[in-house]
């Protein structure tokens, strides 16, 4: 078996409240390849952003601990690293890029320091390389400017500018892998665009592997090579963009699909939602979680957890529909996608 | 910035007149005069020659301009109640005394002040934290007063590390300092804690983590700059008030500080030391306060002094 870049299995991850345990995530598995951008799609919730925590191992214990599985960086297994050794993979073989760029920088240093602050670490450099790579940096994320812009505070750059500093940050030790946890949730479209431009356009100049972690399609369509639909902790359909979006195979994945606007209908169209609301999870159900939002849902769906079927290319979907025994399965999907 | 800084000045300057004629006002308003315990002994003609020295038969409106007029070539005047000397000595004498210990005061509280509100912040809800929050709660509740003598009980008596009392040589001021401290450090615990907590929950401490940064560090670098602000506020005040001297632990340690002359002064009506010493300790505040402002500019660049730039 060919050793992936970064590969998690069966994470779970468990968070202590006054109310109970919540299970977060509940078995996670999924893997990332050099060079290649996966998305992680879901709804609030879902644990989508705790998965990315997790692999960072930046889950926040207590009240957090990952309960079972393994995260394996480059055939490390950083999930079971102690803090020491963690530390020297974070920021230099892992960057993270995180979703409000209003308050991922510290207001009162400069942002060239920001930038800097785990290269010099790791590298040992003198003051003056230092700022070249901050200067170099700034550069790379197209800020204009740079020489000037090294020297001042975040709360002299404008919200766009400020998330592609948090980029230059996750960048500047030349990490293998970047997670980016919702990168563009926090601006409006127009800098969305922009900073997913810059994202695709270093991902390829710098062969990076990309985690982007979003509730956008829109954002997937654009960025991902890989998808990876999460639902209630798990995860409920994955494989590459152009499949899914053409075949999606999970009646979850069909009704993120169907809530989508259209700008290629004619007509005018009321976006379809998906109803109800998610498990709570201090006491997930025994089987899918999703069964009762689902508009399939068989008997066994809320007692068996469904098995895992590959419609080959690394398609998978986690649902009973596609068991052998299941009934007129065919024209059920047919009938989901139609709605689409 | 220069402009600033002379409206700054100016607006000093104003501050303290409005304190001076307050001040002035308030304690001509007290009953009783700085010649009320000897007038049953003195003849009414030695009285009334007392009263003409000191200028205290004049009309008050007359009184006042007199006094400003001295106070402007920095004259505090003569002290009523021991004749020898004027205002300007008492305080010359007295403020190295009070100012020394008080410094000690103030620079012990802040290094441990800050370092028990950042453990205990770290350590959120664990044992260090209870230790910290509840020696902070006592450093509140007891008093000077009361700590005072405890420490010269065990420190200077059974264990007779430093001097009883009196003022001499540098062990002579660790007790009291210590004694002055005590308060301080619980305060600035609390505060330190308290925004520490809000500092290390931020995203940009998350960012500093993601760099791979030890926690020891983030700390350092990022958390005491942001989280300090607050505790800087308080010490305006607490400088002025600690080192223009504390009557209680200056009496008790019978040191010859400033702090006694407050109460001494207001106890005899002794006019020109009652102003003298509010407004000493006024300019010290003010100053202080002017002080701190130019340092939050120093410590978060988000705020600034003047108007202008973004």
């Amino acid at each position: 078996m060919k050793e992936h870049l970064l590969s998690i299995e069966n994470l779970k991850v468990n968070f202590k409240t006054y109310g109970g345990e919540v299970q977060a995530v509940r078995g996670v598995t999924f893997h990332v390849e050099k060079g290649e951008t996966v998305a992680i799609v879901g709804e609030s919730g879902c644990g989508k952003s705790v998965t990315a925590q997790a692999i960072m191992g930046l889950i926040p214990n207590p009240p957090g601990r990952i309960v079972d599985g393994k995260v394996v960086f480059e055939g490390t297994e950083i999930s079971k690293l102690p803090k020491k050794e963690l530390l020297g993979i974070r920021g230099t073989q892992i960057g993270m890029v995180f979703q409000d760029p209003m308050t991922a920088l510290n207001p009162t240093m400069k942002v060239g320091a920001q930038i800097v602050e785990g290269f010099v670490r790791s590298q040992k450099v003198s003051r003056e390389e230092a700022k070249k790579r901050a200067i170099e940096m700034l550069r790379l994320v197209g800020i204009p400017d740079p020489e000037q812009r090294v020297d001042q505070y975040p709360h002299q750059f404008s919200g766009g500018m400020r998330q592609r500093v948090v980029i230059a940050i996750a960048l500047a030790c030349n990490p293998k892998l970047v997670i980016a946890d919702e990168p563009t949730t926090a601006l409006d479209v127009t800098i969305q665009a922009q900073i997913l431009d810059l994202l695709k356009q270093l991902q390829e100049e710098q062969e990076l592997a990309v985690v982007i972690i979003t509730h956008d399609l829109g954002v997937v369509a654009e960025i991902a090579h890989r998808m990876v639909v999460m639902y209630a902790g798990m995860v409920v359909e994955t494989g590459t963009v152009e499949e899914v979006f053409a075949n999606p195979r999970h009646p979850y994945t069909w009704g993120l699909m169907r809530s989508l606007p259209r700008l290629d209908e004619s007509e005018k169209q009321r976006l379809v939602p998906i109803e109800g609301a998610p498990p709570d999870l201090f006491n997930p159900p025994a089987g899918c979680a999703f069964a009762a939002r689902c508009d399939f849902a068989m008997e066994i769906c809320k007692q068996q957890m469904p098995p895992t079927t590959t419609f080959g290319e690394g398609h998978e979907a986690v649902c009973w529909l596609h068991d052998e025994r299941a009934p007129r399965i065919d024209e059920l999907v047919a009938a989901g996608r139609q709605d689409s | 910035m220069s402009n600033y800084l002379l409206k700054r000045v100016l607006m000093m300057f104003l501050t303290l007149w409005i304190i001076v004629t307050l001040t002035f006002s308030l304690m001509h308003a007290i009953p009783g005069n700085p010649f009320a315990s000897e007038s049953d002994q003195l003849p009414e003609q030695i009285l009334a020659n007392l009263r003409a020295k000191y200028h205290l038969d004049e009309p008050l409106p007359v009184q006042y301009f007199m006094y400003l007029k001295n106070l402007v070539s920095l004259d505090l005047g003569p002290s009523i109640k021991s004749d020898s000397r004027n205002v300007n000595d008492m305080i010359a004498d007295g403020f190295s005394a009070s100012a020394w210990l008080g410094g000690q005061a103030i620079v012990v509280a802040l290094i441990f002040g800050v370092l028990f509100g950042i453990i205990a912040a770290l350590n959120r809800n664990r044992a260090l934290d209870y230790i910290a929050m509840a020696l902070a709660v006592l450093g509140v509740a007891v008093p000077s007063f009361i700590l005072a003598p405890l420490l010269i009980n065990y420190l200077a008596i059974k264990l007779p590390l430093f001097p009883v009392a009196t003022w001499g040589t540098w062990m002579h001021t660790v007790l009291p300092s210590l004694a002055l401290a005590f308060g301080p450090i619980a305060i600035i615990t609390r505060y330190m804690r308290a925004s520490m907590i809000e500092v290390m929950n931020q995203n940009y401490i998350r960012t500093a983590e993601a760099k791979g940064i030890p926690t020891v560090l983030i700390v350092i670098k990022h958390g005491i700059r942001n989280a300090i602000l607050p505790v800087v506020t308080f010490l305006g005040p607490l400088i002025a008030s600690l080192i223009t001297g504390t009557f209680v632990v200056e009496k008790i340690f019978a040191i010859p500080g400033i702090g006694k002359y407050f109460v001494d002064g207001i106890f005899n009506r002794d006019y020109p030391v009652i102003l003298g010493t509010t407004i000493f300790y006024s300019a010290i505040l003010i100053v202080t306060i002017f002080l701190i402002d130019i340092a939050y500019s120093l410590i978060d660049p988000r705020i600034r002094l003047t108007k202008k730039e973004g």
